[in-house]
């Protein structure tokens, strides 16, 4: 039994906690993390309830790999409303938080109601205490964790905070894990901040085990790390470059969003890639990156870690930027970076350590910092509106100017915190947001890769590259090469990606395994280790059933399907340059038949012989 | 031939596999918190180190419990903590000078490295060869090879500052 089956429910408005055994038919339907919790959330709340009312519930989710040997099962998800997209949030990280969560004797915490002073929530495994957090409030994420590993005088504990920036309202705020994890997107550290829960600290000395058949499960773990050793990009990419091994690549293909998205290839790009962070300094001879990292039970280890020169202007006369810290992923690089057209790559670092400092999504802020950016040299914002910043396209200095006001939710940097969409609207140019569902985009611009704009627009967490990432099929070749260009086969290929990504999220394993394997390599792992049956069948099925819950939950909240489309200018404005030259997204000419074989009407609404069959 | 465990921090990532290796083989489940082998991160240095038992030849955890609870198996050199003689006195944690003696709350014994019996599980998970386990005589012939083989080629080029040592030449190389 690879579940605990023990979920804590939270009560921040009474102050009650209780113990409840995890509901196993739902985990027979749903597998764990995403699914499961998804399905918690959908019958708890109304999912027209408003974001940031104590209605809303957030929900901490452990897979039932996570905690084990599994290679990267250390994964955990925090699931509840997204108060940037009116959607339903699924933010997963890694880190070491999920697995302590595991250890501690626990498959999920809900958090319900609202505190009406500020609390962290205590866990020593079956103890669980809210405690005072008023000290703490106001301070950031890194200064959180420092002083809770002081009053608890255990060097053991796992913390999980929000910072600054949700706490003033940011709409993209996260929660930061073991100082620079993240479950990153779409606000999930703004509902956790609504409720007066500054942190959640962890340690747990139970273990885990109790195994289907825990022989079984290690030769099964065994054969799934070998797979990823002798993979190309999970045995060697990932481990060298990190996720920073796409910067070029997908540069080159001229699918590399650039200035909001005005440009599909970046000048500065080697600047600010994997390549980059090893070469040796002009200014001090040393490499950006100090080493890789791995997250728990991970043996690919992708994780940067980072030191910024002492002398670059950033962190100038700051010790407390001088040691080594998270360090640039692809995403965090290109939005800080390409889409706001600056290439110094110790002030893209140093940008990202604000965003981890005091917990806030990179992507969704560097592309509204782009689109302000833009909005800056159309004249239609000025340095009065700006707090003096001259935001200019590849200035580093405005970049790490504006990313401090937003850290600490000052000024400008308040604007920015409302997200692209809201901002594009206050200042009159909406369609200057780079959005789907009021999310921002990631690293892959859709003019280029057509599949992309397909899973853009129907990623049920808006503008995501994690629900359905195609790239790996019209990029990298994984499972089987598909032309990046074309739109034939793309609604097929999006579908079997989201309902396999479903699973995975769902399992405690990280998605990035998926360069390496396929389902029939994460099903004989959890076949081993969960009670029932897991055949890739199955596993299919889940996935599927999950991807239309969720669906199912933002259609009651209120999203149609005329939310799943993608701005004007990348339907109608072609690329202007490299090899996607001239071309837009034909996003309608693949949207009808996703629709059609999801078994959805033509309106995007799940058919009721869609429900029957998925038992929803 | 006896053999080691040669620890390599520098090929460390801190991905704690070996931690559930070791207490899986040893506890039946995974679980960090009872593990023999510990890896510690050095945070603002980007720096992870696996530390465990070296099996010291002159063991003080050994020599300092007072009812012979530990033993030495000399077919793998591992100094073996008898449980069903330890009384949980905690004396050798105490004398050990690396701290890798250890009581475990559940069980009111002490638990420390035995090599697994000469299998150690530790190793075997290790993704990077960060951990592995060697001829007790050789732990530094990788190393050994790995700087004979940064030499350059021919003689005349030992004469070159390139082939002197200097600090950053003994430091992480990435």
């Amino acid at each position: 039994m690879a579940w605990t089956q023990n979920v804590l429910r939270v009560n921040l408005s009474s102050g009650e906690t209780v113990k409840e055994p995890l509901n196993m038919t739902w985990a027979d339907s749903y597998l764990g993390q995403r699914g499961l919790a998804s399905k918690y959330l959908a019958e708890e709340i109304d999912p027209a309830v408003d974001a940031l009312s104590p209605d809303n519930k957030l929900i901490m989710v452990t897979g039932p790999l996570t905690g084990t040997m599994a290679s990267t099962g250390g994964r955990y998800s925090v699931v509840t409303k997204s108060p940037l997209t009116g959607a339903i949030a699924c933010s997963n990280s890694g880190g070491f938080i999920g697995a302590e969560i595991k250890m501690a004797g626990w498959d999920m915490i809900i958090f319900e109601g609202r505190s009406d002073t500020p609390v962290y929530l205590y866990l020593e495994n079956q103890k669980a205490e809210l405690l005072p957090a008023h000290d703490l409030w106001g301070t950031s994420v890194w200064e959180t964790d420092e002083r809770l590993h002081q009053k608890h005088q255990d060097p053991l504990i796992r913390i999980a905070c929000v910072g600054r920036a949700a706490e003033q309202g940011n709409l993209y705020a996260g929660i930061i894990n073991d100082l620079h994890r993240a479950a990153g997107r779409s606000g999930v550290g703004t509902v956790m901040a609504s409720k007066n829960l500054k942190a959640l600290v962890c340690r747990g000395t139970r273990g885990v085990g109790n195994l289907k058949d825990p022989l079984r499960f290690l030769q099964a773990a065994e054969q799934g790390k070998r797979v990823l050793a002798e993979n190309a990009v999970t045995g060697q990419g990932l481990p060298q470059y990190g996720t920073q091994v796409l910067m070029n690549v997908i540069n080159e293909m001229g699918a590399m969003p650039t200035r909001n998205m005005q440009d599909v290839q970046f000048e500065g790009a080697h600047n600010i890639s994997g390549e980059a962070m090893h070469e040796p300094r002009s200014s001090d001879g040393q490499p950006n990156l100090t080493t890789n990292a791995a997250c728990f039970g991970c043996t690919i280890a992708c994780g940067r870690i980072s030191t910024v020169h002492k002398g670059h202007f950033t962190v100038e006369n700051k010790p407390q930027y001088w040691g080594a810290s998270g360090g640039l992923e692809y995403e965090a690089a290109w939005a800080l970076g390409s889409d706001t057209g600056v290439d110094d790559l110790d002030a893209l670092t140093y940008a990202n350590f604000l965003c981890n400092e005091d917990g806030f999504d990179p992507i969704s802020f560097g592309s509204t910092l782009a689109a302000a950016m833009e909005l800056y040299e159309m004249g239609v914002i000025t340095q009065q509106d700006t707090d003096g910043i001259e935001l200019k396209f590849g200035s580093a200095e405005a970049l790490t100017r504006a990313t401090e006001l937003t850290a600490r939710g000052e000024g400008f940097g308040k604007v920015l915190g409302l997200g692209s969409k809201r901002l594009c609207e206050k200042y009159g140019h909406p369609e200057l947001s780079m959005t789907v569902k009021a999310q921002e985009f990631p690293a892959y611009d859709p003019r280029g890769i057509q599949g992309m704009g397909l899973a853009y627009a129907t990623s049920n967490r808006g503008a995501c590259h994690l629900r359905g990432y195609t790239v790996a099929s019209e990029v990298l070749g994984i499972p089987e090469k598909t032309d990046p260009l074309a739109t034939d086969g793309k609604a097929e290929l999006v579908k079997a990606f989201q309902d396999a990504t479903a699973v995975v999220d769902s399992s405690g394993l990280c998605v990035f395994t998926t360069f390496a394997w396929t389902l029939d390599d994460i099903a004989p792992q959890l076949d081993a280790a969960c009670e029932g049956n897991w055949s890739t069948g199955k596993l299919l099925e889940v996935g599927e059933r999950i991807w239309n819950l969720e669906r199912d939950f933002n259609l009651k909240a209120g999203l149609t399907g005329k939310d799943d489309t993608l701005p004007k200018r990348l339907r109608k404005d072609a690329a202007k340059s490299g090899p996607a030259k001239g071309m837009v997204n034909e996003l309608d000419s693949m949207l009808p038949r996703y629709y059609e074989i999801r078994g959805w009407t033509p309106q995007g609404e799940l058919t009721a012989e869609t429900r029957q069959r998925l038992n929803l | 031939m006896l053999r080691a465990l040669n620890l390599e921090p520098q090929k460390c990532t801190g991905c704690l596999q070996c931690e559930l290796a070791c207490s899986y083989e040893n506890e039946g489940v995974f679980n960090p918190a009872r593990s023999r082998i510990k890896v510690f991160n050095f945070h603002d240095e980007g720096r992870f180190a696996p530390y465990t038992c070296t099996q010291c030849e002159q063991a003080w955890c050994l020599h300092a419990c007072p009812v012979e609870a530990i033993v030495l198996n000399t077919a793998t050199g591992a100094k073996e903590v008898r449980e069903d003689i330890c009384v949980g006195c905690k004396v050798c944690t105490i004398a050990c000078p690396f701290g890798t003696v250890n009581y475990n709350q559940d069980s009111g014994k002490v638990i420390k490295c035995d090599l697994c019996g000469g299998d150690p599980w530790c190793a075997k998970a290790c993704p990077t060869g960060a951990i592995s386990y060697v001829d007790l005589d050789n732990t530094g012939l990788d190393r050994m090879r790995a700087w004979a083989q940064q030499r350059p080629a021919g003689p005349a080029s030992y004469n070159t500052p390139r082939a002197r040592a200097t600090p950053a030449d003994f430091t992480r190389q990435d």
